[in-house]
């Protein structure tokens, strides 16, 4: 099903997609779309959806289960509280990607914006993973209490810097791989920079290559520059405040 | 609660656009892009800066203002026939908008000054003894601020929104798209336009309150709020700038009138006093830039602007973008050719430019600054 999508406002273009997916239609794509919001919110069905255009905010919040593609930059909100499903995202995207985030994928090609990971969380096999080809802005997996953020920053300037500041400040579960060095300064107080271990390159090696496979990128070459992981030093820190 | 209450995904929203070549573009291009956003807005407030309107009174004081009686334009020609000489007076043109009603008496007055002294005229001793304008310098625009200043605060039911050159305010209750054709701005052509749709969280929504918020040929628009309202008002009071406004945002307009046109800070300068860089990267600093930035917060500590925002400031030769300290408001800057966007969201841009030559993020602190080309 094609949707010309120019200037249909958000409510009446996710009540099509939502109707036609329940009628049993099982391919979408969305062509001159432009900032509406919540695209593959509410579908609930293993569906694909291509955007044309760059979507509004929230994309695929509570999504539970669409296949979205994205081809040019999405804005702020991606994947909040997002379920189960992928989102791949042939551009950039914005700030507070992945809020709450507790299934499913989200994959980016080029640079991300502040606070991405931000409260992800895991359960059992409900594992998210978020990872971004680009560089990525201030807390980075801030609060973060399960799943995998990984950032490779591909393709980057001279001195450009990899993450911002208050790297996984909150961190209390999860892990978070990174394609080179991060300076101490940058971490928050509760993680712990380490060596990947043969767990990890297992984890590393699945997503990454599934990752590479999505953008046409050379899986060894990625890989060539090492990584570190950073994991939380304790677990839940604030358990025990506001208890006495 | 039973029923539906369909979800209102607020948060204000700004937009505006430059030809660096000082290219006029009439004003349905930044209603376009505002409109875009319009799920950011509550209907109660928007509003739109445009620079270059006023070819034909280019040296002229153009002043907008909102009068909520006749008693407050009476009194308010009056004050402004003492101060100024003024070469026209007229209702500011609008059409009827179904969206917008009750609207208050609108009317430009394009002014100018008198020959003399500055100080020397209109104020009454008691007026000059509040305001350090006139005796500070000479400077005609410091008389300026403070006859606006002094309407503003001293004449019930009036409210000058806007004072510059070449440039005006055309701001109201309603969604920005509704004032924008209120205002009949697709027949005004501007090289510089902001615009604000408004969801107001603390203050009241009302026709001044509304954005931008202009003092000369400033205007501010501005999404977020501003923490340290209390100790930037009582820093720009010891300046004579009065706060009138029932709202955050003016204080930005005052704090770069003081900045930068009166204490003579470069534009990057001044964006980094307003958000200032935090004191453990001043540590990591060299050991010049570390001793500029340390005396630049102890001196304006005051200055200092806390709390959430992203705001476009513009002015007759600049547009410029700031977002707070950790990036807690959205911001997109957008080039093409002599054109320089700045919005809330991307969408906003593509709205009105589909294929700009470059595309990013706007980093937290750092300013994003777009001057008209020398000579120009």
């Amino acid at each position: 099903m094609q949707i010309d999508a120019r200037g249909v406002h958000y409510r009446d273009l996710n009540r099509m997609l939502k109707e036609a997916a329940a009628a049993g239609e099982k391919e979408f794509v969305l062509d001159n779309v432009n900032g509406q919001r919540y695209i593959g919110t509410g579908v609930n069905l293993p569906v694909n959806i291509v955007i044309n255009g760059v979507p509004g905010n929230d994309l695929a919040a509570f999504m539970d289960g669409p296949a979205v593609t994205v081809c040019a930059n999405a804005q702020d909100g991606v994947a909040n509280t997002m379920n189960a499903g992928t989102v791949v995202v042939h551009g950039s995207a914005g700030d507070v990607l992945g809020y709450g985030m507790r299934g499913g994928k989200l994959y980016i090609r080029n640079n991300v914006g502040y606070r991405v990971g931000i409260h992800m969380k895991e359960y059992k096999r409900q594992v998210p993973v978020i990872i971004a080809g680009g560089t990525a802005g201030d807390f980075f997996g801030e609060y973060m209490a399960g799943g995998v953020l990984i950032l490779l920053g591909l393709e980057r300037r001279q001195g450009e810097p990899l993450t911002g500041d208050y790297l996984g400040t909150g961190m209390h579960g999860g892990v978070i791989y990174l394609r080179g060095p991060v300076e101490p300064y940058k971490l928050g107080k509760e993680v712990a920079v380490l060596e990947l271990d043969d767990g990890d390159e297992k984890i590393l090696g699945k997503y990454l290559k599934e990752y590479c496979d999505c953008f046409g990128l050379d899986y060894q070459a990625v890989r060539e520059e090492p990584f570190v992981k950073l994991l939380p030093v304790s677990s839940r820190p604030y358990g025990r405040l506001y208890v006495y | 609660m039973r029923g539906e209450f369909p979800r209102n995904p607020s948060g204000c929203a700004i937009s505006g656009i430059i030809s660096t070549k000082g290219r006029r573009m009439t004003g349905d291009i930044i209603i376009k892009s505002i409109a875009l956003m319009h799920d950011r807005s509550n209907g109660l407030g928007g509003g739109f800066a445009a620079y270059g309107i006023y070819p034909e009174f280019k040296d002229h004081y153009a002043f907008h203002v909102l009068y909520h009686g006749h008693q407050s334009r009476d009194d308010t020609e009056c004050y402004l026939k003492e101060n100024f000489i003024v070469d026209r007076a007229e209702p500011i043109p609008t059409r009827p908008v179904a969206g917008i009603t009750d609207p208050p008496m609108l009317w430009r007055y394009f002014l100018q000054a008198r020959p003399g002294r500055p100080e020397q005229r209109g104020c009454t001793s008691e007026e000059r003894g509040h305001s350090s304008f006139g005796e500070m310098s000479p400077d005609e625009r410091d008389f300026v601020v403070s006859v606006v200043m002094s309407i503003n605060n001293s004449i019930p039911g009036a409210f000058i929104i806007s004072s510059g050159k070449n440039m005006g305010a055309f701001k109201g209750v309603g969604f920005p798209e509704d004032i924008g054709w209120f205002y009949r701005l697709d027949e005004y052509e501007a090289y510089l336009w902001t615009s604000h749709g408004r969801f107001p969280t603390n203050t009241p929504g009302w026709w001044g309150g509304a954005h931008p918020f202009c003092l000369l040929d400033w205007s501010v628009v501005h999404n977020g709020e501003i923490s340290s309202y209390g100790i930037n008002k009582r820093y720009l009071e010891m300046f004579a700038y009065k706060c009138e406004l029932q709202t955050d945002t003016e204080v930005v307009a005052y704090l770069f009138d003081l900045l930068y046109r009166r204490q003579k800070l470069p534009f990057e300068i001044t964006c980094r006093v307003l958000a200032a860089p935090f004191w453990k990267d001043i540590d990591r600093m060299a050991e010049e830039e570390k001793a500029m930035y340390t005396a630049l917060r102890q001196v304006y500590g005051s200055a200092l602007i806390n709390g959430p925002f992203s705001f476009i400031v513009a002015h007759s030769r600049a547009m410029i973008g700031l977002n707070d300290r950790i990036k807690l408001r959205p911001m997109t800057c957008g080039v093409k050719d002599d054109l320089v966007f700045m919005a809330s969201e991307e969408s906003a841009i593509r709205e009105i430019c589909p294929e700009p030559d470059r595309i990013w993020a706007a980093r937290a602190g750092e300013p994003i600054i777009a001057e008209l080309e020398e000579g120009l």
